[in-house]
């Protein structure tokens, strides 16, 4: 029988006490406790852009997180009576470990006992809005805009005014986690120790850290951190504190175990739809199926009468049901007649939609997005000119757990539960849609049944909102699966033409690239490989359907596009598409160490049996660096993917466990999409529905993965995300290399439909 | 009125015998660990056991429970209060990464070890095909199955 470490036992027990305080919130008594957090100030100059970095403390921040003898020493993190360190955490779990690895980057510097740490995830506090992630966003850094979509155009506001704390752009870790939590943690150390300095009347550089105690060897002194904690409170916080070397880490680098397991494993653990409050009633809603249009007319004396329905309200874009249960919800939802309006909208079908994309990329206003040389010229004297046209489809996201979220809005205030990679921007625009003061608005962070994206949108809880105004109930609003398959926020449909002009060797001299849909980040369309001449044009190319972020947001289409028609170069040149890439990326000893380490893992080059074959690509995305070898199937209709060999290099892992769960679960998640994943347009509406015509990919057609991660110097890059762009393509190269079907379309579930 | 054994409980439930099982057990007798995925029986998160039969509870009706034992995610450790040896090497393996899922999933794996003790690739993926895990856990899964095989 399986037995648990004694560090995982204690991080079970860890985890089961904060799942403990989670719960307790729920309770009326704990209701009053958090209504503390909602009476604090935010907004105004002093929080706004001070907040979060490192050291900088505020009085509001401090009494939103610690209660009676507590200390908040910096923005991070706090100390108790009884020397437990609690790093509070800026970003929600969604199953990135993204807890674990922050509070572990926390414990390095501060040199606290990791075994004995606390987490507690930070409140939906201005003072905690992701400062790193929108300085290097206005910086026009690499990241990706996640707050396009936040309701009422508060994203410009948010930018801004830094109202951010948003989990996504695979920015926990590299972003926070870097520039936030390792300063926080040695600049609370430095405190401590100058505390102890002056308490004990010694020397400063004669004291040392270790497991959350301070030691003056020379005296054979040692106390607890918490004996520090108070003098450290008063003192100035150094904001540029000396950082240990990437060599001395101890906890950073090490696969510690995740402390979000041990309660997903015996259903303790509290996601979105588990919240529960006094008097709560069910919700379900629809919404206008062709995304814009609002209600004209709801017939609803009959689902009125149905057993458990307490009322039925026409919300103008949606029609709401409150009942006794979920399911009795559902039903009378399913027995309403609804009339919406139409609009041209509602008789286009996704034929059209590809016909007006082309139309776009031929007569189209062009933006260039990335120019080098002089593609005109550059193609003088070419020996050959190549051109295709690729194609992807509109993604949903399909987390797990359907879109739901649990409001309350009575007497001038509102609390909410629900999972979102946006807590902050949902808070505020909760306040906004209800006339309410944001400090007496708040939002309680629970687990995340899967994000991917999709729960940065304020959506769901705004109707939840609403409709608890509208039926002075608490409300647990809970989308049915049809309706999160419906209203998502989709990965765009995008069209792109390649042209390239190649020498006598099959070299590139050009390449030039045309796109529907300017997106996030933008770098994603552009190639890495060395060509002279290049020019990447975007064409605008709107539609009413509503589009989001999807995991790795613009890298999914483009690493899949260029990684696709980088191969057809290669092959137009006789060459070993390993061996065409290793020859274009010769100056880059970064990629080529990654792309070597991934042709090793994946035996490039062995021998395989007929109808089976290799395929490779390598995508940089969100500071992280992966190739993938992917070794199909093709003797039966749909591709099988029998193996993905993954090789990444993010400079640092800090969990490398975690980081390796996450190449797979990117993998997996990409490898849906390139072989199922297609949300059509049919009058105007999304065709799909549920799990059997919008399919995920499952154990019996999962490749086994092997990951390989490589160090290096580079900054630490993203974790959650750079998995998935490489899959699509490499697999696409494996089957053109299994039966000389080049696939330009996805998906690619039948290969006779897609292959041309 | 539905009387059932939920986890070794004798429960009455004051609902409509129509009523999916799995909003019964959520809603009425408090025991959230179940999930909603799909609603129509093709996620797997929502696996229960009715008599030792893994069932999806969003597609059953309280009533076809009436009188036998169901057994939720929170009654599936051992009687000492210990986890389960699938839920051990779920742990061991760092299985779940968002973890909505894994309750099913554990339920699911639960049922294929009593009547497979040592279950081979082929029958984890018949076991276990039901059950969508959209983190893609899978290998961790299957690596998790087989290290249970051996404490079962």
């Amino acid at each position: 029988m399986a037995k648990l470490s004694k560090s995982e036992k204690k991080l079970a027990k860890k985890e089961k006490r904060a799942n403990e305080t989670r719960g307790a919130k729920w309770t009326r008594r704990g209701f009053i406790g958090v209504g503390a957090v909602a009476g604090l100030a935010v907004g105004g100059a002093l929080v706004v852009g001070v907040a979060i970095r490192p050291g900088d403390r505020t009085d509001e921040l401090a009494g939103s997180v610690t209660e009676g003898d507590e200390q908040l020493l910096t923005m991070w993190v706090k100390i108790a009576p009884d020397n437990t360190v609690t790093a509070i955490i800026p970003h929600g779990e969604m199953g990135q470990g993204v807890h674990t690895a922050l509070s572990a980057m926390l414990a390095e510097e501060m040199e606290a006992n990791w075994d004995e740490m606390e987490i507690m995830e930070a409140p939906a506090e201005k003072g905690f809005a992701n400062f790193v992630l929108a300085r290097e966003m206005l910086m026009g850094q690499k990241i990706p805009n996640l707050l396009f979509d936040t309701a009422n155009g508060l994203m410009l506001a948010a930018v801004k005014g830094m109202n951010m704390q948003i989990t996504g752009g695979s920015l926990s870790v590299r972003s926070t986690g870097v520039g936030g939590m390792l300063t926080a943690g040695a600049a609370a150390k430095e405190l401590l120790l100058k505390a102890a300095a002056k308490q004990w009347d010694v020397p400063l550089k004669e004291l040392r850290a270790e497991q959350s105690y301070i030691y003056h060897d020379g005296t054979n002194k040692s106390a607890p951190f918490a004996e520090f904690a108070k003098v450290a409170a008063t003192m100035k916080p150094n904001l540029h504190p000396v950082l240990k070397k990437r060599s001395d880490y101890k906890l950073v680098g090490e696969s510690l175990p995740r402390v979000d397991i041990p309660s997903k494993v015996d259903g303790t653990a509290q996601f979105g739809i588990d919240a529960e409050i006094e008097g709560m009633k069910y919700a379900t809603v629809m919404a206008s199926p062709v995304h814009g249009e609002s209600i004209v007319r709801v017939e609803s004396e009959e689902a009125k009468a149905m057993p458990g329905v307490i009322s039925i309200h026409n919300m103008g874009d949606y029609v709401g049901v409150v009942a006794e249960g979920y399911w009795q919800a559902k039903q009378a939802l399913d027995w309403l007649d609804v009339e919406f309006t139409t609009s041209d909208a509602s008789a286009l079908s996704q034929e059209q939609l590809f016909a007006q994309y082309a139309d776009s990329l031929d007569n189209g206003e062009r933006e260039i997005v990335h120019k080098a040389g002089n593609v005109a010229t550059g193609a003088e004297g070419a020996a050959k000119i190549i051109e295709a046209e690729y194609s992807v489809p509109y993604l949903a996201h399909a987390c797990m757990e359907p879109m739901n979220a649990t409001v309350w809005v009575r007497d001038g205030k509102a609390d909410i539960w629900c999972g979102t990679q946006n807590p902050l921007g949902t808070r505020m625009a909760v306040a906004k849609a209800m006339e309410l003061d944001p400090e007496n608005v708040t939002l309680h962070t629970v687990f995340m049944g899967g994000g991917f994206g999709r729960r940065a949108t304020t959506d769901y809880a705004l109707q939840a909102a609403a409709l608890s105004k509208a039926s002075g109930h608490p409300i647990k609003l809970i989308w049915s699966r049809e309706e999160t398959t419906q209203q998502d926020i989709y990965r765009p449909a995008v069209l792109s033409r390649f042209k390239a002009a190649v020498d006598e060797d099959g070299m590139p001299l050009t390449w030039e690239s045309v796109f529907n849909h300017k997106g996030e980040p933008k770098e994603a369309s552009d190639v890495i490989y060395a060509i002279p001449n290049k020019k990447v044009e975007v064409v605008d190319s709107p539609s009413h359907t509503r589009l989001g972020p999807w995991r790795s947001v613009d890298h999914t289409q483009h690493g899949y596009f260029t990684e696709s028609f980088i191969e057809e170069l290669a092959h137009a040149a006789g060459k070993d598409g390993y061996e065409y890439r290793r020859a274009l990326l010769k100056d880059k000893p970064r990629f080529l160490k990654v792309l070597d380490a991934a042709a090793k893992l994946g035996k490039w080059g062995e021998a395989l049996p007929d109808g089976q074959a290799r395929g490779i690509s390598i995508v940089e995305s969100f500071g992280t660096i992966c190739a993938q070898v992917v070794t199909a199937d093709t003797t039966e209709g749909e591709p099988r993917v029998l193996h993905v060999a993954c090789a990444a290099d993010p400079g640092l892992a800090v969990n490398p466990d975690g980081f390796e769960a996450q190449m797979q679960s990117g993998i997996i998640y990409g490898l849906t999409a390139a072989l199922y994943g297609e949300i059509s347009i049919e009058d105007g509406a999304v065709s799909q529905s549920n799990f059997h015509d919008y399919e995920i990919l499952r154990m019996d057609r999962a490749p086994k993965i092997d990951t390989v991660i490589l160090t290096s110097e580079a900054r630490i890059g993203g974790g959650g995300e750079p998995g998935t762009p490489p899959i699509a393509p490499a697999l696409a190269n494996a089957v053109f290399n299994a039966t000389g079907r080049r696939v330009r379309n996805l998906p690619m579930r039948d290969l006779g439909g897609a292959a041309s | 009125m539905v009387q059932l054994k939920i986890n070794g409980q004798p429960t009455k439930l004051d609902v409509d015998p129509n009523t999916p099982l799995l909003w019964a057990v959520r809603e009425q007798a408090g025991l959230t660990g179940t999930k909603f995925g799909c609603g129509i029986a093709l996620c797997g998160a929502c696996t229960m056991h009715v008599d030792g039969q893994p069932v999806r509870s969003c597609s059953t009706f309280v009533s076809e429970a009436e009188g036998l034992d169901v057994t939720t995610i929170e009654g599936i450790g051992n009687p000492d209060g210990t986890l389960h040896a699938v839920q051990e090497a779920w742990i061991k393996h760092q299985v779940p990464q968002c973890g909505y899922c894994q309750s099913g999933q554990i339920m699911s794996a639960v049922a294929l070890l009593r009547d497979t003790p040592n279950p081979t690739d082929e029958d984890i993926n018949e076991a276990m095909a039901g059950n969508i895990c959209r983190c893609g856990m899978y290998d961790r899964i299957r690596a998790a199955i087989k290290t249970a095989a051996k404490g079962v």
